[in-house]
């Protein structure tokens, strides 16, 4: 079980999420992570830390190499979080504006 | 001009403003009425609200019940504080996901705006960290490219995930 708290503190810090943003074009690894973002490998692998432990980021085994990717379940359940509460208020109001206009009395004629 | 902005105020607000081309007495209704609410406040497309209590006077709780029909579910719970019709709302809510989030204490309101209303939500957060939770997860537009690009990976894969499930109809 993913803990969403630790989902959302993980994602509370930009690098962290720039991180993910780049996982999710591929895996890559520490090196890899580290070359955009002007940040030593061992503070990219601190990031990495709280990513896995928040079952957001997993590793896999390459030879000597330990490659990291989004882990499936994480990016899951942050994305329904992140999709409730962002396309909650954008698509939200654009119904909100239809039912503003069906409730309106027949002065509905677009004055403005 | 409708457009939805989003700031931030201290360490521990949030302030939305939003233009409505109807008056504050229909806005502020299609905030209390229970009928009215199950009509909009849903979130993306696929989510419904079977549930919707709100008991819009002071001391009157709320509890909103989402589901995606597809074993995706969410409620959040609330009591109003204050109530000033039809120019201000006071309450608290707090999202069980299930383990309910820290406490957002919300004050409405509805001012004229030319022939419409201008909605200012400002919410208050316990502190700045579950302020930053609360923005990191999707609140806030324009922010860091890196995040731009989160966005885009989370609306393809609800896409394909609104793709497969019509697909299935």
């Amino acid at each position: 079980m993913t803990n969403l708290n630790s989902s959302f503190s993980a994602l509370a810090d930009p690098t962290r999420r720039a991180i993910l943003a780049r996982l999710a074009q591929g895996e890559a690894t520490v090196m890899e992570l580290a070359e955009p973002f002007k940040m030593t490998q061992p503070a990219i692998s601190q990031h990495l830390k709280v990513l896995e432990a928040a079952g957001l980021v997993e590793s896999r085994i390459d030879g000597t190499k330990r490659p990291r990717r989004l882990a499936k379940r994480g990016v899951e359940e942050t994305e329904q979080w992140l999709a409730t509460l962002r396309q909650a208020l954008e698509r939200n109001y654009q119904r909100l504006d239809d039912v503003l206009a069906a409730m309106q009395p027949q002065k509905g004629k677009k004055t403005q | 001009m409708n457009k939805l902005t989003l700031t931030t105020e201290g360490d521990t607000h949030i302030v939305v403003t939003r233009h409505f081309a109807a008056p504050p007495e229909t806005v502020y209704r299609a905030h209390t009425e229970p009928a009215l609410i199950q009509q909009w406040l849903l979130g993306p497309d696929g989510w419904t609200m079977p549930v919707c209590i709100n008991d819009a006077q002071p001391g009157g709780k709320m509890r909103y019940e989402w589901t995606n029909g597809k074993g995706g579910a969410f409620h959040i719970t609330g009591e109003y504080v204050a109530l000033e019709p039809y120019s201000r709302i006071v309450h608290i809510e707090r999202m069980h996901l299930p383990d309910p989030t820290p406490d957002n204490h919300v004050e409405t309101t509805f001012q004229p705006d030319g022939a419409g209303t201008l909605m200012t939500i400002r919410m208050t957060l316990p502190d700045s960290k579950t302020r930053a939770a609360m923005l990191s997860t999707g609140m806030e537009h324009g922010m860091e490219a890196s995040y731009v690009r989160m966005e885009a990976l989370v609306n393809a894969t609800l896409l394909q995930a609104s793709a497969a499930h019509n697909s299935r109809l």
